[in-house]
């Protein structure tokens, strides 16, 4: 009997199309992933700079540049929050059945929601980066060279994150609890928003341990060229803890999908 | 007789403590449009999700095309055309837009993939619509969409659940047309579940299944013409378990209480009606004959009314 191999490719590549089609004909996502951050490091960060003291530096960083970086991840966090959520519609639309009965390999679903979720997290973070001027950060060559990599590595481990959140889900209600509970605390002791203390207390710990801070440092060291004063470690470390981290949110991704609950 | 399309056997599947497919046994002819009615709840929409290889069964197997549901379920998959209750078209986008998607989901690109398309929108009339969003499609134009998409893949079988679920009347009639004319020009089978008599009386052959078990198989013509004749329904104002205790004493033939009214499948129904009016006078308040429909062997092979499915657990036999 002739059998029937899965399909690789060609589906990976519409799903992906289809993901940036959709987000692009819903306007209020781009608005949603964009202006909330924007509007929230002009406020926070307005509010916050006059009392803004890093312990070892001179000062000489202003909290909008500090902040900066964290606004990044959250612009990225955004937008794959909204990418992975369609996993949800999908299934409550029905378009995800189409796709879950037609003879793809089991990683097409999930891969194209990573690759969906990254080129657009990636898209609006580098729109944002326009502002970085405004802010008194230069966008050389070279930074640019450094932040493309951090950009997409984090980028893919939000989008990894959102996705392992939204497949067990069957509402997004469900979905926006999980955001505020989890997701939202994962960027605040990120040192996205404020510096990690040093020392061994429990903040420091939950800063160390959270993969979402290596994406921070990853992004901030590329921004000042290793000149940041609140470095939690080298670049390409973080780079590569940013890499090993999305690569375990793709795997766990890979299982649940290959492991449905018996309903 | 060639092999048959479809070939299920001795399903079961339990959700918990509910058995939704209790041992079903069916087999469905290549060319054939076989329908499955059932009441909601009746372990229709289990056994579409096991054919569209979307559900394991716990026990039992089932075989299309020859290919294992399980086992070979790429091969199955790439031969089956399933259309779900809820469309799966993204709103968001263009009915062109949703069939190459569709199609690339099975591979289709280029070339091929645009003459497929330009195929199949002709074939269900949806040339002028294909630029539309699919958001502003009737509920009937969706469903047409969700048929283009699927015979993009050419498949030999489709399986459509509740095909009519959302559709007005005209939209229902231009489904079954389209469904017709399928089976008539590329030799497809068709299967479809329902929970509507006549819906599931279009189809060549019904079968029946109630409580996840086969009660009824064969063509609508069969099916009603098992019963004796016409059905007698009677009402009483008072007791109808009695009244019908007596019916079935004095005449000798089976009488059920469904729902507070009394039901005698008989082939002489007038001259019965005419001679139960006259032996219990002052007790009947309502009285009616009609020829059988498929509700009517729904109620003779299972001595329930249609739509009346417990929902509660039933408890699983203990081994």
């Amino acid at each position: 009997m002739k059998k029937c191999t899965t399909l690789l490719w060609t589906p990976l590549l519409a799903l992906w199309w289809r993901d940036i089609i959709r987000f692009l004909r819903q306007r209020n996502r781009i608005i949603g992933a964009l202006a909330t951050p924007l509007v929230f490091w002009l406020l926070v960060g307005s509010g916050f700079g006059p009392s803004f003291y890093q312990k070892g530096s001179a000062a000489t960083e202003s909290y909008l540049v500090y902040f900066f970086p964290g606004i990044l991840l959250l612009i990225m966090l955004f937008t794959a929050i909204f990418s992975t959520i369609s996993v949800i519609e999908d299934r409550r639309e029905g378009f995800l059945q189409g796709a879950l009965v037609a003879p793809l390999s089991p990683v097409v679903i999930p891969l194209s929601k990573f690759l969906g979720g990254t080129t657009l997290a990636l898209l609006q973070a580098l729109f944002f980066c326009l502002l970085a001027p405004l802010a008194g950060i230069h966008l050389g060559a070279v930074q640019l060279l450094l932040l493309l990599p951090a950009l997409l590595l984090a980028g893919f481990s939000m989008t990894g994150l959102g996705f392992l959140v939204a497949w067990p889900m069957d509402s997004t209600q469900g979905f926006h609890a999980i955001m505020n509970i989890f997701l939202m605390p994962l960027w605040m002791m990120s040192g996205a928003l404020f510096p990690m203390p040093e020392g061994s207390g429990w903040l420091y710990l939950v800063g160390r341990f959270n993969p979402v801070s290596y994406c921070v440092s990853a992004i901030r060291d590329a921004l000042m060229m290793g000149r940041a004063a609140t470095s939690l470690t080298d670049y390409y470390i973080s780079l590569l803890i940013t890499a090993l981290f999305g690569a375990a949110t793709l795997a766990m991704s890979f299982y649940l999908v290959a492991h449905p609950k018996k309903k | 007789m060639s092999q048959p399309a479809i070939i299920i056997r001795d399903l079961v599947k339990n959700f918990g403590e509910r058995r939704a497919l209790d041992g079903l046994h069916l087999q469905i002819q290549p060319g054939e449009i076989f329908s499955i009615l059932g009441p909601n709840g009746g372990g229709k929409s289990t056994l579409f999700r096991i054919l569209s290889t979307l559900l394991e069964p716990d026990a039992g197997s089932a075989e299309i095309l020859g290919y294992h549901v399980l086992e070979d379920s790429a091969a199955v998959r790439a031969r089956l055309g399933v259309v779900f209750q809820s469309p799966s078209l993204d709103p968001k986008l263009s009915v062109e837009e949703n069939l190459r998607c569709g199609g690339a989901l099975y591979g289709l690109r280029g070339k091929e993939l645009r003459l497929r398309i330009r195929a199949a929108a002709a074939a269900l009339e949806l040339t002028e619509r294909l630029s539309d969003l699919v958001e502003h499609l009737s509920g009937g134009l969706q469903r047409r969409a969700e048929i283009a998409k699927c015979l993009l893949t050419s498949p030999e079988i489709f399986i459509l659940d509740e095909p009519s679920t959302g559709l007005d009347p005209a939209a229902r009639l231009d489904l079954w047309a389209t469904l017709e004319k399928l089976r008539q020009e590329k030799k497809v089978t068709i299967l479809y579940t329902t929970h509507l008599m006549e819906e599931a009386a279009r189809a060549d052959r019904v079968a029946i299944i109630s409580a996840g078990k086969l009660v009824a198989l064969g063509t609508p013509a069969e099916l009603t013409s098992s019963l004796r004749g016409d059905v007698l329904s009677l009402s009483t104002a008072s007791g109808a378990d009695q009244l019908a205790k007596k019916l079935s004493e004095q005449y000798g033939i089976p009488a059920f209480v469904i729902e507070g009214e009394i039901r005698i499948e008989h082939d002489q129904a007038y001259t019965l009606a005419a001679r139960i009016a006259a032996d219990f006078p002052n007790t009947i308040t309502g009285l009616r004959i009609a020829s059988p429909t498929l509700e009517d062997v729904f109620v003779a092979r299972t001595g329930s009314l249609f739509g009346e499915e417990k929902l509660e657990p039933q408890p699983l036999q203990k081994k």
